[in-house]
């Protein structure tokens, strides 16, 4: 299996078959580690980064994880693979376009993936529809002791698994949730989230795009403090408290936009299908943005004869290297602002 | 810290200007700096985070601030100074928690929320102390040299060595 093959389906974590996956679309738990006796990447040589990347890969490669894994030597991928890597969340930006050996474990169900020689030597990930953090964090932690059995971790017994950046030692631990809030943004309630965000001391992201801005009202919420807790308390705390308060104000603003402001609603929805039914170019920050509402108008019963799986696929499939993988050539913006308006078009229009 | 402006809510918004070479702070709480008018950044990357936090720990304790002190400091393992980390916020080997000791400490408790154990998940096996883990490093790193050198008679006892200590 090659990253190109993950090109033409939604990613298993968006596609909206999750518990709850109309505000909480996926959940993710993500470990931090380095092995003990190398240094750590910004003093760590070539030649000793490609022992670390050998090392992890033997340890990781015949591990039983339910599925046949692949690797990808992302180093000597192309730009549109590492890009599509990057859309699909399986890597960081930051791995993508990072320097010297490095690679990544992916499972071809896109809900585990190792990324070896990022910022940390190893980081793995565990990706779940809906909300399933707890389930995350079981199959997070048991591949991670799989893979201690085979290799030393650098460990420290007062600051815990050890990090290039402090601000992930301890357990190494970031556990995130991707959200969908458009009522509480349509209905000018989005303060409150962020407010939730500040006082449970988490990071507010954005979930599609280039920078850290949140488009289309897709947001990513993660713990910042990993020390001094263990890993079941801080998953605990979005379980039991943070992500059911912000599930609830969502609810109660989707309530609201049905009860009292249906016409404006049904507006932005009808606003947003008419543009994307009839654009002919459209950038992928422009899709993003209208498709969020037709989700939003899905999840509330309020569009016919349009599937919440065709939504996923256009959200997913219009990024720009899904996008260029799957017509096989390579397009500046304006040629895939027109393919992806087609694209839409077609999809929309045939439902 | 309280905000400079009301004086009672926590200042979570920490503004640094610099204005012909002469540095100004202003410390203020979210409510004051929106009535001010400034544009707060809801998301801040880690590591700007992280770069604010250690600007702030330099600034608040003056000249002698610990971090200012122990800026020389270099990992004798991996070469990295406490100021490279200042500015590039991360550590060049595992040793360089025990090397940077305290500075190092106040700005992880500032980083975390206060915290400065570990209270989670411990390896099954048991933990490679941190003075082995050095000790692995450089033996790793005569191991290197000696084959490098052809040297395979130091480099199978380097190899028992490190056998040892694993």
């Amino acid at each position: 299996m090659k990253p190109a093959d993950l090109s033409r389906h939604v990613s298993k974590w968006f596609d909206g078959s999750g518990p709850g996956a109309d505000i909480v679309i996926s959940s993710r738990i993500r470990l931090a580690r380095n092995l003990a006796g190398y240094e750590f990447l910004p003093c760590l040589t070539a030649r000793r980064q490609a022992e670390v990347l050998e090392k992890l890969k033997e340890a990781i490669l015949p591990l039983d994880l339910g599925e046949a894994v692949f690797f990808v030597d992302v180093d000597a991928s192309s730009t549109l693979e590492q890009d599509l890597l990057v859309e699909r969340h399986l890597i960081s930006r930051q791995h993508a376009h990072g320097k010297g050996p490095r690679g990544a474990v992916i499972a071809p169900s896109e809900s585990f993936t190792a990324m070896i020689n990022e910022e940390d030597h190893l980081r793995i990930q565990v990706f779940k529809t809906g909300q399933q953090l707890k389930e995350c964090w079981q199959q997070i932690n048991r591949i991670d002791s799989a893979i201690e059995q085979k290799v030393d971790y650098a460990f420290d017994p007062e600051y815990g698994y050890l990090t290039a950046c402090p601000t992930n030692v301890g357990t190494g631990i970031r556990v995130s949730v991707m959200l969908h809030l458009p009522a509480l943004k349509m209905t000018g309630q989005i303060d409150k989230f962020f407010n939730a965000a500040r006082d449970g001391d988490l990071m507010v992201r954005g979930l599609f795009g280039e920078g850290t801005e949140a488009v289309g009202d897709f947001f990513q919420l993660s713990n910042q403090v990993t020390l001094g807790a263990s890993e079941e308390q801080i998953v605990e705390e979005f379980v039991g408290l943070i992500v059911p308060k912000i599930t609830q104000y969502e609810a109660a603003a989707r309530q609201v936009l049905l009860t009292q402001q249906v016409d404006a609603v049904d507006d932005k929805i009808q606003r947003a299908l008419g543009v994307l039914k009839s654009a002919r170019l459209i950038s992928s920050q422009e899709a993003l943005f209208l498709l969020s509402h037709v989700r939003m108008g899905i999840n509330l019963g309020r569009v016919d004869g349009i599937s919440l799986d065709a939504v996923n696929e256009l959200f997913m499939l219009t990024q720009p290297a899904h996008l260029q993988l799957n017509t096989g050539e390579t397009l500046d913006a304006d040629h895939r602002d027109a393919v992806r308006a087609k694209m839409i078009r077609s999809r929309l229009c045939a439902n | 810290m309280l905000c400079q402006s009301c004086n009672e809510r926590t200042a979570t918004i920490h503004l640094t200007e610099i204005t012909e070479g002469m540095r100004a702070e202003t410390h203020l709480c979210e409510a004051c700096a929106q009535k001010q008018g400034l544009a707060v950044k809801s998301q801040i990357p880690l590591n700007e985070l992280l770069s604010t936090l250690l600007a702030a720990q330099t600034e608040s304790q003056g000249g002698q601030a610990p971090a200012e002190a122990a800026a020389d400091i270099r990992c004798p393992s991996c070469g990295m100074t406490f100021q490279t980390f200042l500015q590039k916020s991360q550590l060049g080997c595992p040793h360089d928690y025990k090397v940077f000791d305290e500075p190092l400490k106040a700005i992880i408790q500032k980083a975390q929320n206060g915290h400065a154990r570990h209270r989670g998940k411990v390896p099954a096996s048991a933990p490679v102390d941190t003075r082995d883990q050095i000790k692995l490093m450089n033996l790793r790193q005569q191991l290197e040299e000696a084959v490098r050198n052809e040297d395979y008679e130091t480099a199978a006892k380097l190899r028992d060595m490190m056998e040892n200590l694993q």
